[in-house]
């Protein structure tokens, strides 16, 4: 196991519920996934989690994450492996009219 | 659905900043206008001159507001949806200064559920003699009660368990109980939706009984199903509790019983077409509608944008429409119109093109409060504490 942390931005419009961070370092013993960093990035923030994820816990339709530049969606989805080191953009779609 | 004690959270985003003006000593009616690019917030002294807001949660759609004043208290509950980050309800207490979402407050499924909130489309504030009650209706197709003034909602499960759910259908709009109303005469509540038609509960929604006989659905092959109609608003009638006004998917009708059978008022109106449905406030009798031409011609007919008005039940129709513009072909949807408090009673609506319009003297005239907004998808006016 390789102890270290992933960042993990966030975007605009959602550091209301992270007293304004733009980031936030999630320390991790390993590998690790999508999920659980949403997971613990959340804790203890329900307005910021249900912004990401709806109740079904899937990921909102217009909301894009990246693993090091990878989209998620062409990857696991929530269950895209991590590693130590890694960072994690959350961050809306160009969308809208 | 346990509720939760946290401490709220205060948006202080700057977007949400900004309470309207209200002069002591004077009647002030707000009316809120929600768009499918954020909220405006309109005020008035006297109903003719209005003052209005620059816009709030912009980029957010608007779809359903609530004005409680009940209690002496003047609580605005909005119902948005960020095409990004979802669907949320929030509540001001200071005419929009600030807004408030509690902590694993507002309307969430549980996860047992296998659904996701879509869309609040309604937002009704009950009795006065049942304070702190509100009810949602939503999308997906199910009702929500709130006994704390609208921060916490407890779902339906006697409408949300019906067996008839996995046959009610999606409108264009997609599928949701657009309207909730609950008796102050009783634990009576109807509920409508697109498409499922009219449900009755006789004991505050422990249980529900589908309520269509007499309203046609010429879409189906039957078209006097026992439910599946595509009901577009109802309204009850201000002092029977048991008549109850609807506009349907072409078809107007009028029940003097609960529900329990419906009679077409349609003769009269120039067109059974429209989504509005609206009742006095006081007065039995009186109603409102917005025709549209048809189905197919979802327009003013002849492009002239009119208010109909019955005050005998529907019986006869005036059409109302001086201070309308002579030529309008944008459509007024099913909760872009409201009527306020007031006497005599004030009658508003919205269209898709974004003007807004007011009437003060219950739609003889009306003044435009604001024009070149985005699609007006809901408006609700009351008299506000000044």
């Amino acid at each position: 196991m390789t102890d270290g942390a992933v960042t993990v931005l966030i975007p605009t419009l959602l550091r209301r519920f992270l007293d304004g961070r733009s980031e936030v370092p999630v320390a991790v013993s390993g590998p690790t996934t999508v999920e659980h960093l949403l997971n613990t990035v959340g804790d203890g923030r329900p307005l910021l989690s249900q912004r990401i994820r709806d109740e079904t816990g899937s990921l909102r339709r217009y909301v894009n994450i990246y693993v090091d530049g990878e989209d998620v969606r062409g990857l696991d989805l929530l269950d895209t492996p991590v590693n130590p080191g890694a960072t994690v953009m959350i961050i809306q779609s160009v969308a809208g009219g | 659905m346990p509720f939760f004690l946290e401490a709220p959270s205060i948006l202080t985003n700057p977007d949400f900043i900004g309470a309207v003006m209200s002069t002591p000593g004077t009647s002030t009616t707000l009316l809120a206008i929600g768009t499918k690019k954020g909220l405006w917030l309109a005020t008035s002294n006297d109903r003719q001159s209005w003052t209005l807001s620059e816009p709030k949660f912009p980029m957010q759609e608007v779809p359903a507001i609530g004005i409680d004043t009940r209690g002496g208290r003047t609580r605005i509950l909005v119902g948005s949806m960020s095409w990004h980050w979802g669907p949320c309800i929030v509540h001001s207490d200071d005419l929009g200064a600030t807004w408030t979402e509690p902590q694993e407050g507002g309307i969430r499924f549980d996860a047992g559920d296998d659904a996701a909130l879509a869309r609040v489309w309604q937002i009704q504030p009950d009795a006065e003699n049942r304070p702190g009650v509100v009810w949602a209706g939503c999308e997906p197709i199910s009702v929500w009660k709130s006994t704390d003034g609208g921060e916490h909602f407890e779902l339906n499960r006697g409408l949300w368990d019906h067996p008839h759910r996995s046959e009610w259908g999606a409108g264009f709009g997609g599928a949701a109980a657009h309207t909730v109303l609950p008796s102050p005469a009783d634990d009576t509540v109807h509920a409508a939706m697109s498409t499922g038609g009219v449900y009755r509960s006789l004991d505050g929604g422990s249980s529900w009984e589908p309520r269509n006989s007499g309203i046609s659905a010429y879409f189906l092959p039957d078209p006097q199903p026992e439910f599946g109609q595509c009901v577009h608003k109802v309204a009850r009638d201000a002092e029977n509790p048991d008549r109850l006004y609807a506009q349907n998917h072409h078809g107007v009708y009028v029940s003097e019983d609960s529900g329990d059978t419906w009679q077409s008022i349609a003769d009269g109106l120039p067109s059974d077409f429209g989504f509005v449905m609206l009742s006095h406030p006081r007065r039995g009798g009186t109603a409102w509608v917005i025709p549209l031409k048809a189905d197919g011609e979802r327009f003013p007919p002849d492009g002239k944008l009119a208010v109909h008005r019955t005050d005998d039940a529907g019986t006869t129709w005036r059409q109302l429409d001086h201070g309308l513009p002579p030529l309008e072909y944008n459509a007024v949807l099913r909760d872009a119109a409201c009527v306020d408090t007031a006497e005599p009673a004030g009658v508003y609506f919205g269209t898709r093109g974004g003007s807004v319009y007011a009437s003060a003297d219950e739609g003889a005239t009306f003044t435009e409060v604001a024009s070149h907004l985005p699609d007006v998808l809901t408006v609700r006016a009351d008299v506000v504490a000044g």
